[in-house]
C-alpha cells in the first residue's frame, strides 16, 4: 500500500500525540547478573559463559550485589521511591536465545517505582514521570544464516551466540507522556539524552546505543483533541539518539494517515529502519504469549537496607541538570546560547576543553563553529568528530601564544579532524607558524609601502584606517603568516604614525 | 574378612582408616554385588566402575600417604541420577537427556569426593523425579529388594534399593514430595529429608525449585546423619541455602542411640492416624509408638487440620514450577534433539523433542501447571495454592510450640504391586499424602524402619522445625535402638 503522508504541521494541528518510552540498559558491572562470567563487550561467541548463563539442568542463579545497587542508584536519580522488599519473577516463552526457555526478570514487584526526570526542550522544562526501573537478565544473540535478509526468514541455519545472556539488564519505563503536540519528537529525543546523560554520570553502563548498551522501545498513539487516548504501537530497533525522534515523527504521519483513511491503529510491535527512516509491522500484540508470571524460586526476595539506601542517595553523584546549570553560570551563558551549547552535544566537550586551560568562549566558539559544521557535513556526533578537548586547547593555546592566526588555527583543525596529528605537529609540518620574526616582517612592510605610496602618504596624512590596505598587501606575500594586530602596529611605527 | 557389602558405613570407614581393608576392596565387593544383583533389582541408570575404582584408589594413597581421613573416606555411595555429575551421564531418568554428560559437578557430588566417598554410580528414578514407584522411569522400572514384584517407591526407587540389595552402603536422594522418605519406607531404610535450604541445590536438576531437597539415605540413622554433614551446610552458588551452620546430627543420632527420650514431647498427626493408612501399617506404627513411650518421651495428639488440603496444594505448586523449570529441555544447546532434517523450523524440532523426549507423567505435570499459572487462573489455581502454603506452615508452628517433633506412618501403605498404580494418577499421588507437608512448610523429616506388615517393611516419619534436624535424628535413632533394622529376604 503506497499512501502519500500527511504534513507533519496537518498531523499535529488535528491529532494529538501521547508517546511512552521504554528503555533498556546494560549494566557495566564486572561480572553477569547470575554468574561470575565477565560481560565485556565482543569476544568469540560463547567464550564467557558457564554453566549458570547456558541454563544448564542444575544450575542457580545468585544474584549480583554490584547490579543491584546500581539499579537503586539509577531509581534514586530518577527520583523513584525504593521498594523495602520485591522479588524477581520468570517471564516465561520460549525462544533460543533465551538459555532456560524464561527470563528472570520483576513483575508486579519492581525494585523502583514512581519517580521522574525533568527534560528541557525548547526552553521549557517537561517532567517525564517514570512508572518503574526493574532489573532483569539480557539474552544471547541469534544470528540466522543462509537467507538474504539476516532475518529468520528464508534462513537455512541459526547459530547463537550466548556471551551477552545474563548480562544484567535495567528497564526503566515511564508513564505515557501526554500533552507535547508537535514537540512529541523532540520530547522523546530529549529524554533519552537526559537519561543516558544521568547513567553515565552515574557511571554505571557506558550507555552506547550503537553497541545496543542503551535500547529504547518507543510507543506512539494520536487521538482526536479531547478524544480517549488512541491505540498505541510499539516501535523497536531504534538504535541512535536521532532515530528517536524520527521514529516518532515518522509513527505520527503514518497513524494519521491511516486515521484519516478512517482505518484503525493495530496494536502491535513496529521495526524502525534508519535507511527509510520507516517502520515496517514486526509481531502483532493481539498474538502476543501469555508469559505466565510468578515468582522466581531460586532467587530470595530483595530486601535493601534503607540505611543502605540513604547512604547510596546521599552520595549520588552532581546530576547533568544540575550540573548543567551551574555551567551554565561559570561560563556566563544565556538560556538561549546554553540550550545551543546542549543541543550541539558539546557541555561535556566544552568543559573538558576548559578544565584543559582554554576559556569558555574560546571553547564554545571551536565546538559550536568549524567542530559542528564538520560533524553535521559528515552526519557524526560531535563527540564522535575526532578531535579532542585536548587538542582543541592546545590549539587555543597556539592561537593565545600568538602562533596561530584564527584563519590558520580554523586549517590547522581542519588536519586535526582528518588525523594528521596534534596542533603543533600540523601546524609544523604544514609550515604555517606564523612570521614572528620582526626581521623579515620589517623588510615585507617596507616593501609594501614603497609600493603603494599613495597609501602611505594617506596614513601619514591622518587617514588611519587605511592601513588595512598595507595589512593586505603584506598578509599577501607573507601568505597569511602574519598576526594581524601585530603587523598593524609595525606598519604604523615604519610610517612613524601614532597608532 | 566378612562380607563388606553388610557392613555399615560406619564400619567400612573404621576398616579403611585402620588399614584393615582397602577403598579399592570395598569399592570392588559392591561393584561386584552390583554385577551380581542388578539385572534383577536395576537399582542403578550408571555404574560408573573407572570412575569409582580410579576414586578408591586415591583414597588409598592418601592414607598410604599418612593423611588423616574423614568419617565417610572410602565408602561407596550411589547418587540419584537427579544430581550433574561432571563427565559421568546424568538423565533425571529422562529421555530427554540421555546421553549428557554435565560439564560440572553439583555441590553436593563435590562434596562427596572431597569427602572421599567412592562414587558407585547414577541411580533409578521417576522421570524428573516426579512419581512415587520408580516405574516412570524412561529406563524401565526399578524392582524392591523385599519382593520383586514390588515398587520400591519413587521417585528416589533407586537409591533406596541399592541400599536395600546391598549394592550400596550409602545413597542421595532428593525429596519433593517424599522421593527420599517414601521409598525409605518401603524398602526398610532409612532416608532424610533435610530442612529446606539445609543441603544445596546447585546441581540438583529442578523439578520444584521451592520444594526439591536433596537428602542422605542409609540402612541405619548414624549412617544417614553421617552423609548429611558431610553434603549439608550453607552454599553460596545457592541463593536460597541457608547461611547458617547446620545442627550436629551426628551427635544427635549418637544421642537418640542411647535409647532415652526422656524428657522429649513428641505429637502424633491427628489426620494422618485415621482411615488413611492400611491397618498392618497402623498396626507396625502403634506398636513404634508404644515403644518411644517405653523410651520416655512424652506422646500426645496434636491436630493439624490444613494439611488435608497439601495435597491439592503440592499438585498445583509443584507442577506449576515444573512448568516453568523444564522448559529449557529444548533439544537447541544439550540432550535429546529430535526432527532436525534442515525442513523443519526451530519451533517444530523444539515441539517433537519435547514430544518424544518427556513421559506421560512429566507431559501431565506440565500441562497442569501451565494451565495453572496462566492469566486468568493464576489466582484461583497457583495464588491460592501459595495462601494454603503459608497455613500448612501455620500449623506446623503452631503443633511445634506444643512438641518436640510430630510423628506420623510415613505412608498410608506398604509397598504395592508393580502396575497397581499407573492407571490411577491420583491413587499413585495418595502415597505421598503424608510427606508432602513437610515439604510444603521446609523442615525436616526422615523415614525410620519401624516394623513389617505381611512381610513388608513400614516406616515412621519424624517431621521437626526447620532447622532442627537434629532432633528428628535423636527420635529416629532411639527408635531404632528400640526396634532394630530390618533385613530383607537374600536376592
Amino acid at each position: 500500500m503506497t499512501t502519500t503522508l500527511p504534513a507533519y504541521d496537518e498531523v499535529v494541528a488535528r491529532y494529538e500525540p501521547v508517546i511512552g518510552l521504554e528503555t533498556h540498559v546494560e549494566l557495566g558491572t564486572n561480572t553477569k547478573m547470575w554468574c561470575g562470567c565477565p560481560t565485556d563487550f565482543g569476544g568469540e561467541p560463547n567464550t564467557r559463559v558457564c554453566p549458570v548463563c547456558l541454563g544448564l539442568p542444575g544450575s542457580l542463579p545468585v544474584a549480583n550485589k554490584a547490579a543491584i545497587e546500581a539499579i537503586i542508584r539509577i531509581g534514586l536519580a530518577l527520583n523513584c521511591s525504593i521498594a523495602e522488599w520485591c522479588r524477581f519473577a520468570r517471564k516465561n516463552y520460549f525462544y533460543p536465545d533465551m538459555p532456560k526457555n524464561f527470563q528472570i526478570s520483576q513483575y508486579d514487584e519492581p525494585i523502583c517505582v514512581d519517580g521522574y526526570l525533568d527534560v528541557e526542550v525548547g526552553g521549557e522544562t517537561v517532567r517525564i514521570e517514570i512508572e518503574r526501573v526493574h532489573l532483569e537478565e539480557d539474552t544471547g544473540k541469534t544470528l540466522h544464516v543462509g537467507g538474504a535478509t539476516g532475518r529468520i526468514h528464508g534462513a537455512t541455519e541459526s547459530l547463537v551466540d550466548y556471551n551477552r545472556a545474563g548480562i544484567p539488564l535495567v528497564e526503566i519505563v515511564t508513564k505515557p507522556i501526554p500533552g507535547t503536540g508537535a514537540l512529541a519528537p523532540e520530547v522523546a529525543r530529549a529524554y533519552v539524552t537526559e537519561l543516558r546523560d544521568v547513567i553515565r554520570t552515574l557511571g554505571v553502563s557506558d550507555v552506547r546505543m550503537e553497541e545496543g548498551s542503551l535500547r529504547c522501545d518507543v510507543n506512539t498513539s494520536l487521538n482526536l483533541p479531547g478524544a480517549e487516548w488512541g491505540t498505541r504501537t510499539e516501535t523497536k530497533n531504534v538504535n541512535s539518539l536521532r532515530s528517536v525522534e524520527r521514529a516518532v515523527r515518522s509513527e505520527m504521519l503514518r497513524q494519521a494517515s491511516v486515521l484519516d483513511a478512517g482505518g484503525r491503529i493495530t496494536q502491535e510491535t513496529r521495526h524502525f529502519h534508519e535507511d527509510t527512516g520507516d517502520t515496517t509491522p514486526g509481531r502483532s500484540k493481539e498474538t502476543a504469549t501469555d508469559y505466565r508470571y510468578f515468582p522466581e524460586p531460586d532467587l530470595v526476595p530483595i530486601a535493601p537496607d534503607p540505611a543502605w539506601v540513604a547512604e547510596l542517595k546521599a552520595a549520588l553523584p552532581e546530576l547533568p541538570r544540575v550540573h548543567r546549570r551551574r555551567l551554565q553560570q561559570q561560563w556566563g551563558l544565556s538560556d538561549l546560547d546554553m540550550q545551543s551549547v546542549l543541543n550541539a552535544g558539546a557541555v561535556e566537550l566544552i568543559e573538558a576543553t576548559v578544565a584543559a586551560g582554554t576559556t569558555p568562549a574560546a571553547a564554545r566558539k571551536w565546538w559550536l563553529g568549524e567542530l559542528s559544521r564538520r560533524a553535521n557535513e559528515s552526519g557524526v556526533e560531535l563527540a564522535e568528530i575526532g578531535a579532542t578537548p585536548a587538542q582543541v586547547a592546545e590549539l587555543q593555546g597556539l592561537v593565545d601564544a600568538g602562533k596561530l592566526n584564527d584563519k590558520m588555527a580554523r586549517t590547522v583543525l581542519e588536519g586535526v579532524v582528518d588525523g594528521e596529528g596534534s596542533p603543533t605537529e600540523i601546524m609544523t609540518n604544514r609550515g604555517l607558524e606564523v612570521v614572528s620574526d620582526t626581521g623579515a616582517l620589517t623588510v615585507a612592510v617596507d616593501e609594501a609601502i614603497a609600493a603603494n605610496p599613495a597609501i602611505a602618504d594617506k596614513i601619514r596624512s591622518g587617514k588611519v584606517a587605511a592601513v588595512g590596505a598595507l595589512v593586505g598587501a603584506v598578509m599577501k606575500t607573507t601568505r597569511g603568516q602574519a598576526d594581524a594586530k601585530t603587523l598593524r602596529e609595525l606598519i604604523l611605527e615604519r610610517l612613524g604614525v601614532q597608532g | 574378612m566378612s562380607d563388606l557389602t553388610r557392613m555399615t558405613a560406619t564400619e567400612i570407614a573404621a576398616l579403611v582408616a585402620g588399614g584393615e581393608t582397602s577403598a579399592v576392596e570395598v569399592t570392588q565387593a559392591h561393584l561386584d554385588r552390583i554385577t551380581a544383583v542388578d539385572d534383577r533389582v536395576h537399582a542403578f541408570l550408571h555404574v560408573d566402575t573407572e570412575g569409582a575404582l580410579a576414586a578408591a584408589r586415591a583414597v588409598d594413597e592418601r592414607r598410604a600417604a599418612g593423611e588423616v581421613l574423614g568419617p565417610l573416606a572410602g565408602v561407596p555411595v550411589a547418587v540419584k541420577d537427579v544430581l550433574a555429575t561432571r563427565g559421568v551421564p546424568t538423565t533425571v531418568g529422562s529421555k530427554i537427556l540421555e546421553g549428557w554428560r554435565p560439564p560440572y559437578d553439583a555441590t553436593i557430588v563435590q562434596r562427596l569426593r572431597d569427602a572421599g566417598t567412592v562414587m558407585l554410580g547414577k541411580t533409578n528414578m521417576d522421570e524428573f523425579a516426579m512419581g512415587s514407584s520408580t516405574e516412570y522411569s524412561a529406563y524401565g522400572p526399578t524392582h524392591n529388594p523385599w519382593d520383586l514384584s514390588r515398587i520400591p517407591g519413587g521417585s528416589g526407587g533407586g537409591s533406596a534399593a541399592a541400599l536395600a540389595a546391598y549394592e550400596a552402603p550409602l545413597a542421595i536422594g532428593s525429596d519433593t514430595g517424599g522421593s527420599i522418605r517414601q521409598p525409605g519406607a518401603v524398602t526398610g531404610t532409612v532416608g532424610a529429608k533435610p530442612t529446606y535450604g539445609g543441603t544445596s541445590r546447585y546441581g540438583l536438576v529442578a523439578f520444584s525449585s521451592s520444594l526439591d531437597t536433596p537428602g542422605p539415605c542409609a540402612r541405619n540413622v548414624l549412617d544417614a546423619a553421617l552423609l548429611h554433614q558431610v553434603i549439608g551446610g550453607h552454599d553460596p552458588r545457592d541463593s536460597t541455602s541457608i547461611p547458617q551452620p547446620m545442627p550436629d546430627v551426628v551427635a544427635a543420632a549418637k544421642l537418640g542411640a542411647t535409647g532415652d527420650l526422656t524428657g522429649v514431647r513428641l505429637g502424633i498427626v491427628s489426620e494422618f492416624v485415621g482411615e488413611g493408612a492400611e491397618p498392618g501399617v497402623m498396626a507396625a506404627f502403634r506398636e513404634s509408638v508404644d515403644a518411644l513411650a517405653k523410651l520416655g518421651a512424652e506422646i500426645v495428639e496434636v491436630s493439624c487440620p490444613t494439611f488435608a488440603y497439601a495435597l491439592p496444594a503440592y499438585y498445583l505448586i509443584a507442577p506449576s514450577e515444573c512448568s516453568s523449570n523444564l522448559a529449557r529441555f529444548d533439544g537447541v544447546r544439550f540432550g535429546l534433539r529430535v526432527g532436525d532434517d534442515g525442513n523443519r523450523s526451530l519451533e517444530e524440532v523444539m515441539s517433537l523433542t519435547r514430544e518424544a523426549g518427556f513421559g506421560p507423567e512429566v507431559k501431565r505435570r506440565i500441562m497442569l501447571g501451565t494451565y495453572a499459572l496462566s492469566s486468568g487462573y493464576y489466582d484461583a489455581y497457583y495464588g491460592q495454592a501459595q495462601k494454603v502454603r503459608t497455613l500448612i506452615t501455620r500449623d506446623f508452628t503452631a503443633a511445634f510450640e506444643q512438641v518436640d517433633a510430630l510423628i506420623s506412618p510415613t505412608t498410608p501403605s506398604v509397598a504395592f504391586p508393580m502396575g497397581a498404580r499407573t492407571a490411577d494418577p491420583y491413587q499413585m499421588y495418595l502415597a505421598d499424602l503424608f510427606t508432602i507437608p513437610t515439604n510444603l512448610y521446609g523442615g525436616p523429616g526422615i523415614s525410620v524402619p519401624c516394623g513389617l506388615s505381611e512381610g513388608l517393611p513400614v516406616g515412621l516419619q519424624v517431621m521437626a522445625p526447620t532447622m532442627a534436624d537434629d532432633r528428628m535424628y535423636r527420635v529416629a535413632a532411639a527408635l531404632e535402638s528400640a526396634v532394630g533394622t530390618f533385613t530383607p529376604p537374600a536376592l
